[in-house]
């Protein structure tokens, strides 16, 4: 098990370096610059500023700025957030993004898992039809259109919910809905085929011959077996949740980390650009390496292993 | 295993419960709440004034709320309240008396000597000459990359200093005393006392923010200002709130006592929080109004429509081989139904600009008659010489390249009028849309044929308009076009004493770019708003700035 965590360690290291590299190239290639807007000024500032960003340095020697930077964890001030630091900004908006995330995790896995389970035991009967057409729909209605309804309605109608903002729990909860929707229809859509193929499986048929009640068969034998394939879907689900959704934050004005993945880049805030592309590699690359590990947990069968048989 | 499992339910379970109230909501707002908040001090005009709470949202995070670094609107709305020049805009955009009590100008214009009135900083610190001339060199100083320390040319030596070939000390700026700040200028500006009152003008508080390079990017004790109000809470990407500056010389005129500013970028929930009260005004400079809430907002009487001085046009570029042909460009001017596309697409009644200096500036405000809006006849005659000139004979030869940067309202005014081109003029149009940063480098880079631009006046004058074209070298320019007349008039106008004789020199120049067509202006823009009923004196003035100081919030 420590050999297997050590050399994933490893590759995760590689696959960090691959991806700064890759970042920072296309970063690079990307027309346009940080300092740029409609109103020029005078030639001398541009120079300056620049100079003072390195930005004027050879490629290589950039480069090899950002290998160190990225080292070291320390990504500098933002190029157009003046004197704000990038870890600064990562550090203020990810713990909302987290909350919100986890909100719309125990949503997404609670109420996925449930409606799953529900379809699987109801198989073609009016509760599975219920339950498919919702998860159907979750998934295909975009987020962004989630949110923007529940906002007119659930907000802004019936006025059950504030509009926008991000001042206490009541605020988060339409954000973690709107987030969440679209992952629970996939994990039911999981839940229920998993459930399905073990429903046919000896053990069950075994099972219930023995005259063991059906919710009992879900929760000690076929539950902790279906879950697999939903395991699966939990590491970039969680990399993905809670460091933002740029839509549903936008929509529902909350400052969170969503924001600055996708405006750093329509800014070429380089800076800013490097610190959130790596901040979310790592969150990926550890969450896939979680959830490897809650395999061996949660099926025994599996071994993970660090060298070759 | 069952125990590994428990094990590692529990840590689970510890670790959401942790992360759960180590972050809170809001988080981070208690380190960035000011220690002092001054507020004992205040207490007494406290009780003198009416009240009220106001709020507002804006689009975005300031991007710096140091008032030499500052470049944006957003950035500037909050400058703007919070910091005071020696003038200050009133309401039809003139310059007034603010920090400054009275001046004094010398014969020849070029010496201003301001006389400041007994005001104070927030902390309490007399607000001094000194803090002037530090504030300018601050934003001249070129290791201080102000990217707006262009502003500051007037002045004598300022732009030397910049330049990095002059010293601080040629700048012509002194404190006399404590009172008293002299300014040499390099020439007769005119509009060097709406200058003043821009944001790059605010004095900065020399004794605290001196050796303190992050003043300003957190509320606190450090963000000293001078203006009616002061920066009570800065939660980022989230909220600013203002509080009343009490120390303020006309704090008795304030009748606010706070300005909640959320930052909300979606325009769509923006108008919703309009309509469900949680915010008491909508438009600029704050927040734009959705294009498509404006039908509705007009149809119930709520949209307030002002006029502002700054243009939509589309450059040409003069170096390309058709937009090259004078004639070409003409006909493209002339072949555009303006009214139309105001009535049709951009809904804000605004004016269609048939001149580069918008009607809003003063002296500009009647019709030049430079030409006709949809003048089809006009333009076909135009294309047809230019067409000769070029040696095409089939009008669908003549091809044009239309760009726009990303944006819904680009994208319809640009259909519009490529339909309006194709159908008049015969031509063949095609649309090319690109993200904000690589369209502004296709500009700059002259490769384009026809693209889009915004203006917006920094200072109420026909001159910031104009003096982008002077030269095919100035970096705003873009469109490779230059004159030798036309820089030797807006040379003359700088050098000109009488205010009549330097406006007309100034329409000379108006004429013969538009003569050229270098770039089509399309519209004069508008301001929308929209304000809830109890809030009463809040306007945008023409160059699109709300000053607070005097709203009052009445529920």
């Amino acid at each position: 098990m420590i050999k297997y965590i050590l050399k994933r360690l490893m590759y995760i290291l590689l696959a960090l370096f691959v991806i700064v590299t890759v970042t920072f190239f296309l970063m690079r290639l990307a027309p346009g610059s940080p300092f740029a807007s409609e109103r020029n000024f005078p030639p001398q500032i541009e120079e300056k500023l620049n100079e003072t960003y390195g930005l004027n340095n050879p490629w290589y020697i950039q480069y090899k700025d950002y290998l160190i930077d990225t080292a070291t964890f320390n990504f500098g001030e933002s190029m157009k957030y003046k004197a704000r630091s990038t870890n600064d900004m990562i550090s203020e908006s990810f713990p909302v993004s987290l909350t919100l995330g986890i909100e719309a995790m125990l949503l997404a896995i609670g109420f996925g898992i449930l409606i799953g389970v529900v379809s699987a035991l109801y198989h073609n009967k009016f509760p599975d039809y219920l339950a498919t057409s919702f998860a159907v729909l979750f998934i295909s209605v975009p987020s962004f259109i989630l949110a923007g309804l529940m906002q007119y309605f659930l907000a802004f109608k019936l006025g059950w919910f504030p509009i926008s903002g991000w001042k206490g729990f009541q605020y988060s909860i339409l954000p973690a809905l709107a987030i969440a929707l679209t992952h629970m229809g996939f994990i039911a859509k999981l839940t229920r085929s998993s459930m399905l193929e073990q429903n046919n499986s000896d053990y069950v048929k075994m099972a219930r011959a023995k005259g063991i009640g059906r919710w009992t068969i879900v929760f000690r034998h076929t539950l902790r077996n279906a879950l697999l394939p939903v395991v699966t879907y939990l590491g970039p689900l969680t990399a993905g949740v809670v460091t933002g959704s740029f839509i549903v934050e936008q929509i529902f004005a909350i400052p969170g980390l969503g924001k600055h993945f996708v405006q750093s880049i329509t800014n070429r805030d380089y800076t800013v650009i490097m610190g959130t592309t790596v901040f979310f590699s790592i969150i990926l690359l550890f969450a896939v390496l979680i959830v490897d590990i809650l395999y061996s947990v949660i099926d025994p069968r599996i071994k993970l292993k660090g060298a070759k048989k | 295993m069952n125990k590994n499992k428990k094990f590692l339910l529990l840590t689970v379970l510890a670790v959401f419960s942790l992360v759960l109230a180590a972050c809170g909501f809001g988080g981070g707002d208690s380190s960035s709440k000011p220690k002092d908040e001054g507020k004992d001090s205040g207490s007494t005009e406290e009780t003198t004034s009416s009240g009220g709470e106001l709020n507002v949202v804006v689009a975005s995070e300031p991007p710096s709320l140091h008032p030499a670094l500052a470049t944006d609107t957003t950035s500037g709305v909050i400058l703007t309240n919070t910091f005071e020049g020696l003038t200050t805009l009133d309401a039809d955009a003139r310059p007034v008396a603010a920090a400054a009590e009275s001046w004094e100008v010398s014969e020849d214009l070029k010496t201003y000597t301001f006389k400041l009135r007994d005001a104070k900083w927030s902390n309490g610190d007399p607000v001094v000459a000194s803090d002037f001339e530090y504030a300018w060199k601050w934003a001249l100083n070129p290791d201080n990359l102000s990217e707006y320390a262009s502003i500051l040319y007037s002045i004598k030596g300022a732009a030397a200093y910049n330049n990095g070939e002059g010293s601080a000390d040629d700048v012509g700026v002194k404190a006399e005393d404590e009172k008293t700040l002299v300014v040499t200028l390099e020439n007769p500006t005119p509009y060097f006392l709406e200058l003043t009152a821009f944001k790059t003008y605010a004095p900065l508080n020399q004794k605290v923010v001196e050796g303190n390079d992050e003043w300003y990017t957190d509320a606190g004790e450090n963000f000293v200002t001078n203006g009616p109000f002061v920066l009570d809470e800065w939660r980022h990407n989230d909220t600013i709130v203002l509080k009343k500056n009490p120390e303020y010389w006309d704090a008795d005129k304030v009748a606010l006592d706070t300005v909640n500013i959320g930052m909300v970028e979606s325009e769509a929930t923006a108008v919703t929080m309009f309509k469900g009260g949680e915010i008491d005004y909508l438009g600029a400079p704050f927040q734009t109004v959705a294009l498509d809430a404006i039908d509705g907002f007009k149809a119930d009487g709520t949209l307030n429509i002002n006029d502002q001085a700054s243009v939509y046009w589309y450059k040409l570029n003069t170096k390309d081989k058709i937009t090259g042909n004078a004639n070409i460009r003409k006909a493209l001017a002339l072949a555009l139904d303006r009214q139309g596309l105001i009535d049709n697409i951009t809904k804000g009644e605004q004016k269609p600009a048939l001149g580069m200096v918008p009607t809003a500036v003063h002296g500009f405000e009647e019709d030049r008659g430079y030409y006709k809006d949809n003048d089809i006849e006009g333009a076909k005659a135009a294309l047809e010489a230019g067409m000769k000139e070029l040696g095409i004979t089939n009008p669908a030869d003549v091809k044009i390249n239309l760009s726009y940067n990303t944006s819904e309202a680009h994208a319809a005014i640009a259909q519009y009028v490529q339909e309006g081109w194709t159908k008049n003029l015969g031509i063949t149009v095609s649309l090319d849309n690109s993200e904000w940063q690589v369209y502004l480098e296709k500009l700059n880079q002259l490769d384009y044929q026809v693209g889009r631009m915004g203006w917006v006046g920094d200072y109420n004058d026909a001159y910031t308009f104009l003096e982008m074209y002077d030269t095919a070298a100035n970096g705003n320019n873009d469109t490779g076009w230059e004159n030798a007349e036309y820089k030797k008039l807006l040379d003359q106008s700088n050098t000109e004493a009488d205010p009549a004789k330097r406006l007309e020199l100034l329409k000379q120049a108006e004429s013969i770019a538009v003569s050229e067509f270098p770039v089509v202006p399309i519209y004069y823009y508008t301001n929308l708003s929209v304000i809830q009923d109890y809030v009463k004196d809040m306007k945008a003035d023409i160059l699109g700035n709300i000053s607070l100081k005097e709203v009052k919030v009445e529920k």
